[in-house]
């Protein structure tokens, strides 16, 4: 009785991290089961495939950014300001006739500086919780978009600029049709999420970040400088903010003043859809790609299905809910009381 | 013999303020490698506060710290931890949601070099969690078990192995067995001894009597920030010592 008993814990134990690292892309691979279904025609087409990709592209930025505060057991609520101010920095730059090669870095210099400042703040200035330092620059950066460019959109940029968000590689070589083409903003995806990934799992900083959402205390007593782990946390959120803001200028060709307007709610539902906890420390990049993809998908097919907005609101409030409350299922399974 | 003349660690004339309040005033404490050293006094005599400063949590407001008698001076727990002072914190200062290997290296992980990049080497860090688990003779079901699935006997194991991972001189440990279950006590203090016995000097702040009288040589009591009385551990007797606590000679 024991024996078994025994047997099935180890198996348990085996299956939890499995269960905890891919449950959530099963909810995905169901999803898209659904739409296909509901969708035969349309759904899984090459042209919807691309255009769910290119939708969710700069969200999926925030998300990153976002999710790497929240595993600190931090939030910040200011990053759809940052990307706001970080287009109107760049749409300035473009109009004042810069060459394209300083247009596209200028994006990412002011996200980094933003979230800089917020880190900044939050550790210098004891800030006591992220919640208030980013409340208060949500507004700030909001605000210096708007002084700055005068509260108008600002449009027309060039081709290199567009590029990272309205580019195109060509796949006829493959054999497939001219219709049939990769979104360059696709691959720009893959390739900061990779990069993040290795960073978070591969590297001292990222361990840390790790630990730092487990017990603060604990990496305080184990030598680590917290202070400036997560300045470079928030540094590199506004920084993804800024890469954000250059592919939603090549997707509008325009910097508009209400760009952003509510994503960081976005980011964060995707962060916690994923499977991030609030409290810190848990949590995956491969859970925030699921759950930007799952409100991506979830808003695609409600579209197609033509489904009014506001149903769509109610859907994705639903799916946090529920998502939230399985993972306290779980992990009322998973830890000792 | 020799190593009984020349203490491992030496504090002479520690005195703390916080403001106007006294924490510690011209405490001595001395040990010597392979020894243990019981802490004993009632809540505030000062004893964590003793242990901050040892720690280089706090610094002293006086006095001065000898260790290998060498005087030295601890700007922050970096600096004790490259002497080889290690601490065992009463709330264990564990990640929950990291494993076990990962919390025993936790910003001291070993990396490979791929390219000009640095990785952490989980290979490594699962090989030298084993090993030293092993020599320990600590039982977990695998180095990869995050520490919040482990019963609080194990994680205090788990703190101590933490402790001990990097050829540590002197231990201090702070309220060992407060938070455990009876059957998980004697675990601990028999990994105590088994420090002991590899030369490690520890230091055991407790208020329990039993741990001081299974574990300790020698015992040291303060009152109200003082050092009120010490004595080999065959030299005195329980009643005496939780005296000493009260302030009663």
């Amino acid at each position: 009785m024991e024996e078994k008993d025994n047997k099935k814990e180890s198996l348990y134990l085996k299956l939890m991290p499995y269960i905890e690292k891919y449950g959530i892309l099963l909810l995905l691979v169901l999803m898209i089961l659904v739409m296909h279904i509901l969708q035969p025609d349309v759904f899984l087409s090459w042209r919807n495939v691309t255009n769910v990709f290119k939708q969710i592209s700069w969200q999926s930025m925030l998300a990153l950014g976002v999710f790497m505060v929240i595993v600190t057991a931090g939030i910040d609520l200011s990053v759809g300001s940052i990307m706001m101010l970080s287009l109107m920095v760049l749409a300035i730059v473009a109009k004042a006739g810069a060459p394209w090669f300083i247009v596209v870095i200028t994006p990412l210099i002011a996200g980094f500086l933003c979230g800089l400042f917020n880190g900044a703040g939050i550790t210098l200035l004891r800030m006591p919780h992220p919640f208030i330092m980013t409340l208060g620059t949500l507004y700030i950066f909001r605000g210096t978009g708007n002084l700055i460019s005068g509260g108008t959109p600002i449009s027309g940029f060039t081709d290199e600029v567009r590029y990272l968000g309205h580019g195109r590689i060509d796949l006829t070589w493959l054999g497939l049709e001219k219709s049939q083409y990769l979104p360059v903003s696709l691959v720009l995806i893959a390739v900061v999420y990779i990069i993040f990934w290795f960073f978070l799992n591969h590297s001292r900083t990222g361990k840390w970040i790790y630990a730092i959402g487990g017990n603060p205390s604990a990496a305080r007593a184990s030598g680590i400088n917290v202070n400036k782990i997560l300045i470079i946390v928030y540094s590199l959120c506004g920084f993804l903010s800024g890469i954000g803001a250059l592919i939603l200028a090549g997707r509008t060709d325009s910097g508009y003043p209400n760009a952003g307007l509510q994503s960081e709610l976005d980011a964060i539902a995707a962060c916690i859809i994923g499977g991030a906890s609030f409290f810190g420390g848990r949590g995956t990049v491969l859970g925030v790609f699921a759950g930007v993809m799952i409100m991506g998908i979830l808003r695609n097919g409600l579209n197609l299905m033509d489904v009014s907005s506001f149903w769509q609101q109610v859907l994705i409030g639903s799916i946090i809910v529920i998502a939230v409350y399985i993972d306290v299922l779980r992990r009322d399974l998973g830890t000792r009381k | 013999m020799s190593i009984f003349t020349n203490p491992l660690l030496e504090a002479k004339g520690i005195t703390k303020y916080f403001g106007t309040i006294t924490a510690l005033e011209n405490v001595d404490l001395k040990v010597h490698a392979g020894e243990c050293l019981g802490v004993v006094g009632d809540n505030g005599a000062g004893k964590s506060t003793l242990m901050k400063v040892l720690s280089g949590l706090y610094k002293p407001s006086a006095g001065s710290l000898y260790f290998q008698g060498k005087e030295e001076i601890l700007e922050s727990p970096k600096d004790s931890q490259n002497l080889g002072l290690e601490m065992v914190y009463q709330d264990l200062a564990l990640a929950g949601n990291l494993p076990i290997g990962e919390n025993i290296f936790l910003g001291r992980e070993p990396t490979k070099n791929v390219g000009f990049l640095k990785f952490l080497d989980f290979n490594k860090i699962k090989e030298l969690t084993n090993a030293h688990l092993g020599k320990l003779k600590i039982n977990v079901k695998s180095a990869d078990q995050k520490v919040e699935e482990l019963s609080g006997g194990q994680r205090q194991a788990v703190a101590i192995a933490r402790s001990t991972a990097f050829n540590a001189k002197v231990v201090i440990m702070d309220e060992p067995t407060a938070a455990l279950a009876i059957k998980e006590v004697g675990k601990v203090l028999d990994l105590i001894n088994s420090l002991k016995k590899t030369g490690v000097g520890v230091i055991v702040i407790s208020h329990r009597m039993d741990d001081i009288f299974s574990v300790c040589d020698r015992v040291m009591a303060l009152f109200q920030g003082t050092n009120f009385a010490e004595s080999e551990l065959s030299n005195t007797s329980r009643d005496e010592v939780i005296g000493w606590i009260m302030g009663k000679k």
